[in-house]
């Protein structure tokens, strides 16, 4: 699976949402969608620290980093690069 | 030694400290609500202060199953004192670890292992509770400060913190600040005259025009309650759930101790078949939820996604068990049970608050039903493969 594929994956089995078929595009913010709850900014960071094998700083801790899935995958490919 | 038989040494060590020096003297805590400095300054000498955290940042570096065991064995002696690690090293020193600078973590961590430091993790207010994104306390930027005004309430070990991790907000964007006692306009008022936790130090906050530097700030703006809080309530959930398995099994203990001590009728009270089915239901639910965190322990260390889920789960089992099982323990010592010259009343208070701290049972209930919805409610696919 590709990047972007791994981060759907996981948005889709975690995102609080009562949609059956949920279709998440790259550039929805899922925040302004309401479809997050308390705990679920710390299990992102966790799955993308554990699925890509790096560790997210501080200095990293912009939610905008973390509210698309392109913004996502693009903070993974940075981080690696 | 192996690293396992390091950390069960230091759990077996737990036992002893929680044997000689709180289980006799937990009710008199109770009673004076305070925890005697000798106890929290035996605490440091030992580094249980912060027994999760690695040993370069004054920790004992055990993980999350170790650190149950361990939190199990004090908290069975003593609710507070368990308190205070919850506080210490759930709340803040791991949100301190993750999230801290450099020289954060440096600087409060070294000083709460050492108990130099002890701090206070400040999220609830008079009029927030559940809905903590909805902090009342506010935040302006001023040049190189940041001001802070507000009240904070229900704050355990306020009362004697040398600093606070204070969550306020600056219209949407929620931050968490680092604040020394200290400063210039902070008033702690102490809560008396509650139900538990009483040696626990619980206050009020208040905080009138508050300036403190900028580098207090944890992590960075707007991060205060996505991540460093959620750091926070994550850990201090999990610290909690065994908080429950602690409580279930000293009234377990005390309960099955008490039925084959007392007589009536002219035979030992645990010789009656109702008395014998609270004691079974007792065992079973405690073992029940000790594998449970047990459980969670095990995915907490190889930190899969689904721990944190998990971890609710466990937190709303075990506090629940602990209040069914404190409670039977209180039947079963009948009138003796009603006043404090048996350790089950005080075991009943605590466990009560287990239902409504890091998360009520009624929000842990919602968190876990999503969840359920979420992995077991996909449609049937079928599979040519059967």
């Amino acid at each position: 699976m590709s990047p972007t594929e791994k981060v759907r994956d996981f948005l889709v089995s975690n995102l609080v949402t009562f949609e059956d078929d949920l279709k998440l595009h790259d550039d929805d913010n899922f925040f302004e969608l309401g479809f997050v709850d308390s705990s679920f900014a710390m299990q992102l960071v966790s799955f993308v620290e554990e699925e890509f094998n790096l560790t997210v700083t501080n200095e990293d801790l912009d939610l905008a980093n973390f509210s698309t899935i392109k913004r996502i995958v693009q903070f993974i490919e940075k981080k690696k690069s | 030694m192996s690293d396992n038989n390091r950390q069960q040494t230091i759990v077996d060590e737990a036992r002893c400290f929680a044997d000689d020096y709180l289980r006799p003297r937990a009710g008199n805590f109770d009673r004076e609500e305070r925890l005697p400095k000798e106890i929290i300054d035996e605490m440091a000498r030992r580094k249980y202060l912060l027994p999760s955290l690695p040993e370069a940042f004054g920790g004992l570096g055990l993980n999350p199953v170790f650190y149950g065991l361990f939190t199990e064995e004090i908290g069975k002696a003593c609710c507070s004192t368990r308190g205070l690690i919850t506080v210490q090293c759930s709340l803040i020193g791991e949100s301190l670890l993750k999230w801290g600078s450099k020289e954060q973590k440096l600087n409060w961590l070294s000083a709460i292992s050492a108990g130099e430091k002890i701090g206070a993790f400040a999220i609830t207010e008079p009029d927030v509770g559940t809905d903590a994104r909805g902090v009342q306390t506010i935040y302006q930027k001023k040049g190189n400060e940041y001001l802070i005004n507000g009240r904070k309430k229900w704050i355990s070990f306020a009362e004697i913190a040398d600093f606070f991790v204070v969550i306020a907000a600056f219209g949407s964007e929620i931050s968490a600040f680092m604040v020394e006692r200290d400063r210039a306009g902070i008033t702690i008022l102490p809560q008396k005259g509650l139900l538990a936790n009483r040696a626990s130090h619980i206050a009020e906050i208040e905080f009138q025009n508050v300036r403190i530097p900028v580098k207090n700030i944890i992590a960075r703006p707007g991060s205060g309650f996505s991540f460093v809080a959620g750091t926070a309530l994550d850990h201090g959930r999990y610290s909690i759930a065994w908080a429950g398995v602690a409580i279930a099994q000293e009234a377990l203990d005390c309960m099955a101790r008490y039925a084959l001590r007392r007589n009536q009728f002219g035979r030992k009270i645990a010789e009656f078949q109702l008395v014998q089915r609270m004691i079974g239901r007792a065992v079973a639910n405690t073992h029940a939820a000790r594998a449970l965190c047990l459980k969670v322990g095990e995915m907490r260390i190889r930190n899969e996604k689904d721990s944190a889920a998990e971890t609710s789960i466990a937190k709303y089992f075990t506090s629940k068990v602990a209040m069914e099982v404190s409670t039977d323990a209180v039947q079963v010592h009948g009138g003796n049970g009603c006043g404090n010259s048996y350790p089950v009343e005080r075991l009943f208070r605590e466990s009560k608050v287990l239902e409504i701290i890091e998360g009520t049972s009624q929000i842990q209930q919602q968190i876990i039903a999503k969840y359920g919805l979420r992995k077991y409610g996909k449609p049937l696919k079928s599979n040519k493969n059967c």
